[in-house]
């Protein structure tokens, strides 16, 4: 079973950015070096669509981004957006487009004011499955490890952003 | 003439893995009919029954996203280069944006343009989120 391990501070961040962006859905992409599996670079795109219930990279950024992967022989391992009124989990939309067999598609809802729900699925040919999120306390201790399934959120963190 | 096309993770199947093949062709429509005379099947991914490019494939031809330089009809030259990327889109407003997907030909004559696109479905989420009231 497939599994998304990915660091605190890196679900912290993406966190912040769909709050930031609320009630507009976020989007974005972890790269991370080809074959690992392990997201290391959080890169926040546009919203091109600014739309609480779409999103679309930009056609140029999305250019530059991948190329950029591909010149650091990295590859996106996590593709996240938020759902801002309705559950973390892949509308019919998101399975029609996914476009990366490779990558955890990340989902975070922020419809509740102060807690969020993380889910993360593979979308291959259009069947959804949803896997495990292990966040992993880098800054702790490598190997503390607590696992989140199946929508349960992290007990509720003040996100520095979560008040604006 | 050497045009390089560098083909997404995705659409592999076509060309046996491949990550960047070649091809020839004076316009991005004459570069997609040869590659489909090797690739079988991959043209068919990119462009619409009705002729047109597919909304959500984006295809820059070096540096250009190809529907600034005519879509279909933007002019090729010896040594350019091609990239595919699968859009990369989504959200919780489910079907008319699934809809135009899961019947690519009828949405490629309903949405012909980015903005066209754009507009559809913000109309569509605005109906949608009245109706829900």
């Amino acid at each position: 079973m497939h599994v998304l391990s990915i660091d605190r501070s890196i679900i912290d961040a993406i966190v912040a950015h769909a709050r930031r962006d609320h009630p507009d859905e976020a989007c974005g992409v972890v790269a991370g070096a080809v074959g690992s599996d392990t997201p290391t670079r959080h890169i926040p795109m546009d919203n091109v669509a600014r739309s609480m219930t779409f999103y679309e990279f930009d056609s140029m950024e999305h250019l530059r981004v991948w190329r950029e992967m591909d010149d650091r022989d990295e590859e996106p391992v996590v593709i996240y957006h938020s759902h801002t009124a309705t559950e973390a989990y892949p509308s019919r939309t998101d399975v029609s487009f996914a476009g990366e067999p490779g990558a955890h598609y990340l989902l975070v809802s922020t419809r509740e004011p102060d807690s969020e729900e993380i889910r993360s699925f593979r979308i291959v040919d259009g069947v959804v499955t949803e896997e495990p999120v292990r966040i992993v306390e880098a800054g702790v201790d490598p190997h503390a490890v607590q696992s989140y399934m199946f929508g349960q959120s992290p007990a509720t963190v003040d996100y520095e952003c979560s008040g604006r | 003439m050497a045009i390089e096309i560098r083909i997404p993770t995705i659409l592999r199947s076509y060309t046996g893995g491949a990550k960047v093949v070649e091809g020839a062709g004076d316009t991005l429509g004459d570069l997609l009919t040869d590659l489909d005379s090797r690739h079988a099947g991959l043209r068919g991914r990119l462009v619409t029954e009705a002729g047109a490019l597919h909304r959500f494939v984006n295809v820059y031809v070096n540096d250009e996203d190809v529907r600034f330089l005519g879509a279909l009809d933007a002019k090729l030259s010896d040594g350019d280069s091609v990239t595919i990327l699968p859009a990369v889109a989504g959200g919780a407003f489910g079907f008319a944006a699934a809809a135009a997907i899961s019947s690519h030909s009828a949405a490629a004559a309903a949405i012909s343009s980015h903005s066209a696109a754009a507009a559809a479905i913000s109309s569509h989420s605005a109906a949608t989120a009245v109706a829900a009231r």
